[in-house]
């Protein structure tokens, strides 16, 4: 199997759809906070709250869309904290984010070993299924594509459209724009900048916990230590080479899943004689690359990393 | 004019630190009247207006605002959007802006409810539209806020206040950046919309605006009201003298042989991104002993102009000589060497780092001087005594040299540019609106320096969309248009007017 075979299968595209997933979420709540001016470092250790909170609530009987449900709030709790920290009390983004990550991830291992002490195998639960449309499911390529993906996926799709819309075509999204921009320019016609700010944070949250509990509801059926292993931080970097751009963010999230997915073919292919470090490493050191050419001719949000206080000249 | 009141303010003091900013204010405004408030840089004029809109929280007083049926009702202080529902409406002396908006959506911004699942782009555009034909104030809707001269921002601010609708209607300083007759045609326009019912307070240095186009001039001294008196009854003198106490003095203009040339651009073009920030072919020369004034409407290549000379663009053909010299590297730190003081247009942005305080703003061009730094220390002792010593020499009056630059007033910062810019002795000045916004004994100040830097022997380069103040200072004046540059071989308003309009002379 050459490259190219690789290239045109469909089993190809369908894993860098799948792998891509969690980062579409990820990826726009990043985006939806960063536009509001606030950088949300916590992204990584919300993907981690939001995959166990999920499967854990699952676990105990609530239903997949329950358990996505318990993510998003769970989720929202962490962004309300960041929230907090860095836009009335103005504290520094990053060391608030940071902190965010750890107590999240921190919180998360501790309530899985508090809740379940001893197993050596970790109960399973049964996740989103592929979905089964009749007819469009059958379809040579597209149907493995895209019609046998789980709900999961389609939501995120659904997601990006639904981001859009709300930035661009929305007097909401108008003033989340704005705040990012000038926060002045929000004040002056009475709006808000805390609850714009804060909104848009704990909303920015609740999605990345929901890219995290996909890894638990979806790719896999349960929890364990270490499985966000910076998918987060990828999110970061794809807003950049998404230029904060909703339909951007998701080619970025497709691209680096294709590579993800390139690789571990490859490595099957060609494993023999290259290490396999070298594949792990690949998506990576690309997406570097394509942040660098794009990155420096993104526009960043005017007032990202600058807090605002009331009354202030 | 009837005899209702609409609005009044009773007894507002606010305080910031030591400086106090407005000692128990107490004003009224009528149903179709127009007020001036007057008063020095830094006298608490725009303090007063924010606590009407609500920016500011009043430390003593209170505010009561007409309702629709006529009746007075205590206003929620603190709160912009009680001031909005109240309606009023407010132009900022500092653009409230944001730049990644298209001008529409800088309209629309707040004037539709939030949960709303669209906006009504179509109604808007449609309303707005409405309001320029009415008002003569035109921008492309679909422009990029980033994008706009500074001219143009203003009447993007004002057309914002208006779409919202408001029974008063607050302006602070709103001619400041347009054209004399931008600004003539929104005060007519405002003056038919008070027969309508609309209240107006407007904050404007300009005297002659004032006493042409409003009803009552309010007065304010170090934050206090010293005065208020019918605009029938007032002349300059009689405010300038309420406003300061005493008359400003004006400087003599001495005739002066123009020495050797310290600019020469020849046939030089810019390729700007759009026709506003290019220039064609142009040629212009200033001597030493010499202030060439450039006249035009904002949007004619001034920028670019202004650009070129502070080393911010580079030409696309042709050259740029300073003192004789080719330029070949445009970048600013060249140009400053070469010989070019730069007074921005954008003060507040261009001028000054904001969070940065005085002393440091003072030095911020001169970071490799032994008497900054030395071993890559700053020497904080000498930058503080040298702040101490411009401060006084060009009269910076604040919160003093060890707070941020940003709590000076416009006036205050523009002296601080001065004192940065004189005190390296550039052989020539980019004075680029170098009295906008500055009240009369400020932009006296200005001139003053600008004619004491030409008889040191300096070139001056003034870009001003002040007919009066180009024609005041200037030995020639050449008209921008376009993005080319017409010598003007007259003095006569009239005429200089039509060739800013694109009429050959
Ligand atoms: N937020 C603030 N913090 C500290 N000091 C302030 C603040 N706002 C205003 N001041 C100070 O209060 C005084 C009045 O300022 P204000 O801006 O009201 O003057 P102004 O009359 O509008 O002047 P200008 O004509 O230059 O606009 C000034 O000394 C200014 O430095
Ligand atoms: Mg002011």
């Amino acid at each position: 199997m050459d490259i190219l075979q690789i290239l045109i299968s469909d089993s190809f595209w369908a894993a860098a759809l799948r792998i891509a997933t969690p980062l579409i979420f990820g990826v726009l709540g990043a985006l939806i906070c960063e536009k509001s001016g606030v950088l949300n470092l916590g992204i990584e250790g919300i993907f981690a709250a939001g995959a166990m909170a999920g499967w854990m609530a699952v676990w105990l009987g609530a239903g997949l869309w329950g358990g996505l449900l318990v993510a998003a709030l769970v989720g929202g709790f962490f962004g309300l904290i960041h929230a907090i920290l860095t836009v009335p009390l103005g504290l520094s983004q990053h060391v608030s984010g940071l902190g965010v990550t750890m107590l999240a991830t921190s919180v998360s291992y501790f309530t899985y070993r508090t809740a379940l002490p001893q197993v050596s195998s970790p109960p399973k639960i049964v996740p989103f299924q592929p979905l089964d449309i009749p007819v469009l499911s059958d379809l040579p390529f597209v149907g493995p594509v895209l019609f046998q993906q789980t709900a999961m996926t389609w939501l995120a799709l659904v997601m990006v459209a639904l981001v859009w819309w709300v930035l661009n075509r929305t007097p909401l999204g108008l003033a989340i724009r704005a705040v990012g921009d000038n926060p002045d320019a929000v004040d002056a016609q009475g709006l808000s900048v805390y609850g714009l700010r804060i909104g848009a944070v704990v909303a920015g949250s609740a999605l990345m916990a929901l890219g995290g509990a996909f890894l638990t509801m979806s790719a896999f059926d349960s929890f364990f230590f270490g499985m966000v292993n910076g998918r987060g931080w990828i999110c970061i970097a794809l807003v950049i080479f998404a230029s904060w751009r909703p339909g951007k963010a998701l080619l970025g999230a497709l691209l680096f899943g294709a590579f993800d997915a390139f690789q571990v073919r490859l490595q099957t292919e060609v494993g023999a004689f290259v290490p396999s470090q070298i594949f792990l490493m690949a998506p990576y050191v690309l997406s570097i690359f394509a942040l660098v050419i794009v990155a420096r001719r993104a526009e960043y949000p005017g007032a990202l990393l600058k807090p605002w206080f009331k009354g202030q000249r | 004019m009837t005899n209702t009141r609409v609005l009044s303010l009773n007894n507002l003091s606010k305080r910031f630190g030591s400086v106090v900013a407005n000692d128990a204010v107490s004003i009224e405004l009528h149903r179709g009247e127009v007020l001036a408030l007057l008063g020095e840089n830094g006298a608490g004029k725009t303090t007063l207006m924010n606590m009407l809109f609500g920016h500011y929280l009043p430390d003593g007083g209170s505010i009561d605002v007409a309702d629709e049926s006529g009746d007075m009702r205590p206003l929620t202080l603190g709160h912009p959007q009680a001031a909005l529902e109240a309606g009023i409406g407010m132009v900022h002396q500092h653009f409230t802006l944001a730049e990644n908006l298209t001008v529409l959506d800088s309209i629309l911004l707040g004037s539709e409810s939030l949960l709303a699942w669209r906006h009504k782009r179509k109604a808007a555009r449609a309303k707005v539209g409405r309001i320029m034909q009415r008002t003569g104030l035109t921008v492309g809707l679909d422009e990029q806020i980033g994008k706009l001269t500074v001219g143009e921002r203003q009447r993007v601010e004002i057309l914002k206040a208006l779409y919202h609708d408001a029974r008063i209607l607050v302006l602070d300083e709103p001619t400041a950046v347009l054209t004399p007759q931008e600004a003539d045609t929104l005060f007519e326009n405002i003056g038919a919309m008070t027969k309508d019912g609309l209240s107006v307070i407007f904050i404007s240095h300009k005297l002659r605006e004032v006493l042409a186009f409003s009803h009552r001039i309010s007065v304010l001294r170090h934050g206090k009201l010293v005065g208020e008196i019918a605009t029938s009854d007032a002349d300059e003198r009689v405010i300038a003298r309420m406003m300061v106490g005493a008359d400003t003095p004006t400087t003599p203009r001495e005739a002066m042989a123009p020495g050797a040339p310290v600019l020469a651009l020849k046939t030089t073009t810019v390729k700007g991104d759009s026709a506003r920030t290019s220039l064609h072919a142009v040629d212009l020369t200033i001597h030493a002993h010499e202030i060439v004034g450039i006249a035009g409407v904002s949007g004619n290549g001034q920028s670019a102009l202004a650009r070129l000379v502070s080393g911010l663009a580079t030409p696309d053909s042709g050259e740029l000589l300073i003192s004789g010299k080719p330029i070949h590297r445009f970048t600013p730190p060249v140009m400053q060497k070469a010989g070019v003081g730069r007074i921005p247009e954008d003060r507040h942005h261009d001028g000054i780092i904001g969070a940065m305080s005085v002393a440091e703003n003072l030095v911020i061009e001169r970071l490799r001087d032994s008497d900054v730094q030395k071993y890559g220390f700053l020497q904080q002792n000498s930058i503080r005594s040298h702040a101490q010593d411009l401060c006084k020499d060009y009269d910076v009056r604040g919160p003093g040299i060890d707070a941020d630059a940003r709590l000076l007033s416009g006036g205050n910062i523009q002296k601080l540019i001065l004192a940065r810019v004189f005190e390296c002795m550039p052989d020539l000045i980019l004075a680029n609106q170098p009295t906008r916004g500055l009240d009369m004994g400020a932009a006296a100040e200005v001139a003053r320096r600008l004619l004491e830097a030409r008889a040191r022997g300096a070139g001056v380069l003034l870009i001003s969309e002040d007919l009066d103040e180009v024609l005041a200072l200037s030995d020639r004046i050449i008209v921008i248009h376009d993005g080319q540059l017409h010598e003007a071989h007259t003095n006569d308003r009239e005429a200089i007017g039509l060739m800013m309009a694109g009429e050959q002379a």
